[in-house]
Order: structure tokens, then C-alpha cells, then sequence
């Protein structure tokens, strides 16, 4: 058995001076975090109001029409317990207009379309209430591309993209995240119904343990299915992976110069703070 | 003898000397109050750690003529120092080096020999490979400085052993991972581990100074450490946060544990080089 556990402690300790950190030494002192009503941006709420107070965090909910009010009323859990700042901006009137002129719009792309209005008020809110937009992926969805480019993807920061589902689970529970908010079936609330695991066809617990082979623990496909996961599962994932990898990186830029950005222009964000 | 040791493990801010420097001065002032007659500051403390393309913009000689290095030399007139800095020689290769200051004259000067370039690590694209392991004596008895990758290769302490070194000072910027369900990161375990070892095997004094804080997703965990002779920890910094950790070093105690386990004594280094150039091929 694969042990994902981590100690919930430690990784407090480190996430929290990262978002402290990594916030102040560009010249903020606030952050702006959109609220699903889902662990992941629970969590990464709760780590912001402890890195920089709760006064100093923006929450925003940004239901759709066909929202779950569930999913709403979660958010307002976060935003109760934590104390930190609240605002609600629904997208409906920002989407319907491009979905009307549409009408044959596939699920997927309505999906980006929102993902991606969500992202707009965001970064609106980043200027607005002067606050780093802090990132809400984890590294299961990261791996897998299970997210939507330029939309729930963008962030300033990310606290916890290198935590799979199941450590982040973990770490809301121990950090004070409602256990309604843990427990529930993931879901990105695109469409009435939608559920991650049903979407991806397999279970985070399984995913996760066998993403921990590939990429952290560098097994080649073959030898996952040797420690006993089924083929098609692993070639589906290993697939995932590789296809989605644009997700993961900058675009590339054609090198014409003797020095291009990405290649030989090569400097950390943090440079000069 | 004593020496009361100091180690700084600072944050810094990333390619800006001028502000490290005030940090360092700060540092020595206060060690000095404090009574420690050296103090140690990590791996590039002089110019933070995932430098890439400002590696040459940051640069300075370790002589009175730097601007850099007359503030700190001035500073040594008081204590020892060990700073990290980016060491630009006369043929204009850029070093991650170490120097050893005392009485406003540079003692010696460490040039990492290895540099790691593999996983999270690029050293070797942006820096020239030192190419020389030498202890050096100091008003505390000899010295040996290694910095970071340097100790996890068995050779360079080992070399510093024969060549004279009772107190290894060891300097990092180790980026912190591996995080399990332990209360140490794994990085964190395996440094303190060898550190550990090292003061046993070579039954000498081994500190550690590891730096603090965050270079965009990467953290430097800290926890610098200072082991004796017999292998016992003397002092170990916070973990994560910024610390000036002060270590008494009671000098006579190599005298006790080597009187007890001489494996100095008994170290065959005829042995070795001949071994060596048989394995080498010569």
C-alpha cells in the first residue's frame, strides 16, 4: 500500500510562509482566492488567512445560474469560519450572452467559458482590492490537464499545486475545513451532476497513488502494472499526462535572437526581492 | 581552548548584494556582542541561491579593493567570518565560493568543486567547477569550508581530514523537500544525517549553516547544526526561520575523543593512494 500521508504540520509551516512570502516581496499585502465550495479552495483560503490574516484575504463566489446552491452555501461556511473578506459576482450575465449566440455549445467549451469569466473577475478583483490571485490546483489535476487553460489554472501563486487530492484532503481536515466541504463528491459544477470522479473514470485514491509511481517515484508504465494496477488504467493515465503537458508550461516562443526569453533569458520571479 | 561559534541562517534577497551586505554587517555586530569569535553564513549568503543569469551581475573579488569585501573585511576585525558569495577570478569564471575572513586579511578562499546540475538543480550551466580541496589554519587551529553538494561526495571531507582540518564548517542553501508524515522534511534528515557522520567518522567538529526563506515554490529549511568529536549535537538552529544560533566549541575535546578512538592515528593513507591509482589505472 502506497502511504500519500504527509505531516499536516510541516506543510502548514511551509505554505503558509510561502504565500506570506511570496506575496509581500512583490509588493502586496493581500490576496484574492475564488471560492468554489470545494476542499481545494477551502483550503487554500484557510492557508491564506493564516499567512496573511483573514482581513487581508478576498473571497469571491462566482455561482453560474445552474450552480448547486450547495456549492455556494460551502463557500459562505469558508468565509464565516475564517472571517475573511466576502464578495459574490455571479458570471451568469458574463457567459449567457456568448452561450446564446451558440446555442450548440458543447458542455466542455460552456465549462472553459466559465472557468474563464471566473478567472477575468479575478484578476479584476487582483487590482481592484490590490491582492495576489492565489492559486487553487493540486498536483493531481495539474498532472492529469483535468483543469481549464487561462481559467481556474491562472493564479499569481500556487500553495497547493505539489499536494495530490487525497494529502489535500488530509490537510484541510487538519487545518479546520468543514467536513461537509471534505467529504462530498469532488465536482467542478460546470453542469448539473458533473462529478470529477465520474468524469475522469477513475477514483482520486487510485489516481493518486498511481501518479505517485510515475512521477515521483519514476516507475515506467510497465512496472505500475507489474506493482498491480491495470493496464488500461495506467496507459489511460500515462496518456493524460503526456497530452496535457502544454497546460503545465509557457508557451514557446520561436527563437530567432541570439537571447529569447524561456531559453537563455532565464531569471526566477523573485529576482531582485 | 573554546571558540564560541555563530551561525547566521539568514533569508536573502535575491541579487541584491548591497542589501545582504547590510544584513551581514548587522549579523557580525550582533554575534560579536553575543562573544562568538566566528560566525558563519550559508551558501551565497552574499547573493541568494537560484541566481541563472544574474550569476555574473552579482560577482565580487574577495580583496580590499571590492567594495563588498572592504565592509566585510572591516567587520573582521572584530570576529571571523565565513561568507557565501559569487567569485568572478581574473580570467572572468564565476565561482560559488566561500571565504574565510579574519583580522581584515582573506585566510582562504573555497571554490565548490561540485556543482549539482540534475532534478531541481542547474549549477553547472550557470558556474565555473572549483578545483582545489585545502584546509587552512586559522587563530582556532585548521580549518576545512565545503559547501553543500561538496559534503555529499565522501571525498572532499575526507580529503580535508588528511589535509589537516579538525573543524569542517559546511555551508548550504538546500531546498527543502520530501515531505512525508515525519516532522522533518526528508532533505532535512539526510543533511543532519551526514553532517552526524561525518563528525564521528573523522571524530571532528562538523557545523553546518543552512539559510531560510523562499525563492519563488522553493524553501530553505534551516536547522543549522554544530556536531563535536564524539558525534553529539551542540547547537542546531529553528527550522524555517531566520536565527543567529551560537555554539560553544570546547577545542579540547578532540584531544579526549581521539585519545579514546584513533582513527586518525590509524588511517592509512599509503594505503589509500595506492589503491587509488591502481583503481584510476596508473
Amino acid at each position: 500500500m502506497i502511504d500519500l500521508s504527509i505531516n499536516t504540520d510541516l506543510a502548514c509551516t511551509i505554505l503558509t510562509g510561502f504565500i506570506r512570502t511570496e506575496i509581500t516581496r512583490a509588493g502586496f499585502s493581500h490576496a484574492v482566492i475564488g471560492l468554489s465550495g470545494g476542499v481545494d479552495s477551502a483550503l487554500s483560503c484557510c492557508l491564506a488567512a493564516e499567512a496573511i490574516g483573514p482581513q487581508n484575504v478576498l473571497a469571491v463566489r462566482m455561482p453560474y445560474k445552474a450552480s448547486a446552491q450547495d456549492s455556494l452555501d460551502h463557500a459562505q461556511l469558508v468565509i464565516d469560519a475564517l472571517g475573511v473578506q466576502s464578495l459574490t459576482l455571479p458570471i451568469t450575465e458574463m457567459v449567457d450572452p456568448l452561450f446564446a449566440r451558440f446555442p450548440e455549445m458543447s458542455q466542455v467549451r460552456r465549462g472553459n467559458v466559465m472557468a474563464r469569466a471566473r478567472m477575468i473577475v479575478l484578476f479584476d478583483q487582483s487590482e481592484s482590492f490590490q491582492g495576489l490571485v492565489v492559486g487553487t490546483g493540486n498536483k493531481t489535476e495539474i498532472l492529469l490537464g483535468y483543469t481549464t487553460l487561462y481559467g481556474d489554472s491562472a493564479c499569481a501563486l500556487n500553495p497547493i499545486g505539489d499536494l495530490y487530492k487525497t494529502q489535500v484532503r488530509q490537510l484541510a481536515r487538519s487545518i479546520g475545513v468543514p467536513a461537509q466541504i471534505i467529504e462530498k463528491q469532488p465536482s467542478a459544477d460546470l453542469w448539473a451532476g458533473q462529478t470529477d470522479e465520474g468524469e475522469l473514470g477513475f477514483t482520486y485514491a487510485e489516481v493518486d497513488q498511481l501518479l505517485y509511481l510515475l512521477v515521483d517515484q519514476r516507475y515506467s508504465p510497465e512496472e505500475c502494472v507489474s506493482a498491480g494496477f491495470a493496464q488500461d488504467f495506467v496507459k489511460a493515465v500515462d496518456n493524460r499526462l503526456r497530452r496535457n503537458h502544454f497546460k503545465r508550461i509557457l508557451p514557446p516562443i520561436a527563437k530567432l535572437s541570439n537571447r529569447t526569453v524561456g531559453y537563455d533569458f532565464l531569471y526566477l520571479r523573485d529576482w531582485g526581492t | 581552548m573554546k571558540l564560541r561559534m555563530a551561525l547566521a541562517q539568514i533569508n536573502t534577497r535575491l541579487g541584491v548584494v548591497e542589501a545582504n551586505l547590510e544584513k551581514h554587517l548587522s549579523l557580525a555586530q550582533q554575534a560579536h556582542a553575543a562573544g562568538a569569535d566566528l560566525l558563519v553564513f550559508p551558501e551565497l549568503s552574499l547573493t541568494g541561491y537560484v541566481l541563472q543569469d544574474l550569476a555574473s551581475t552579482v560577482a565580487h573579488r574577495p580583496e580590499e579593493s571590492d567594495p563588498v569585501f572592504r565592509r566585510l573585511l572591516q567587520a573582521s576585525r572584530e570576529l571571523d567570518l565565513v561568507v557565501g558569495f559569487v567569485d568572478e577570478d581574473c580570467r572572468h569564471r564565476f565561482y560559488i565560493a566561500s571565504a574565510y575572513l579574519s583580522k581584515e586579511r582573506v585566510v582562504h578562499v573555497h571554490h565548490k568543486v561540485y556543482l549539482p546540475t540534475y532534478g531541481l538543480f542547474d549549477e553547472g550551466r550557470f558556474f565555473a567547477w572549483g578545483d582545489s580541496i585545502r584546509a587552512f589554519d586559522t587563530r582556532f587551529g585548521r580549518l576545512g569550508i565545503l559547501i553543500c553538494e561538496d559534503f555529499w561526495h565522501a571525498s572532499p571531507p575526507y580529503l580535508l581530514w588528511l589535509d589537516g582540518a579538525d573543524i569542517f564548517i559546511f555551508t548550504s542553501a538546500s531546498p527543502g523537500r520530501g515531505l512525508i508524515e515525519k516532522p522533518q522534511l526528508e532533505s532535512a534528515h539526510w543533511v543532519e544525517q551526514i553532517n552526524q557522520a561525518y563528525a564521528n567518522l573523522f571524530t571532528a567538529f562538523v557545523a553546518h549553516s543552512n539559510r531560510v526563506g523562499f525563492e519563488d515554490g522553493l524553501n530553505f529549511w534551516g536547522a543549522s547544526t554544530v556536531f563535536d568529536p564524539n558525534g553529539e549535537l551542540l547547537a542546531k538552529g529553528p527550522d524555517f526561520e531566520e536565527a543567529l544560533t551560537i555554539a560553544e566549541l570546547d577545542l579540547d575535546q578532540l584531544h579526549r575523543t581521539r585519545a579514546r578512538l584513533p582513527l586518525l592515528r590509524d588511517e592509512r593513507t599509503a594505503l589509500v593512494l595506492r589503491e587509488m591509482k591502481r583503481i584510476v589505472g596508473e
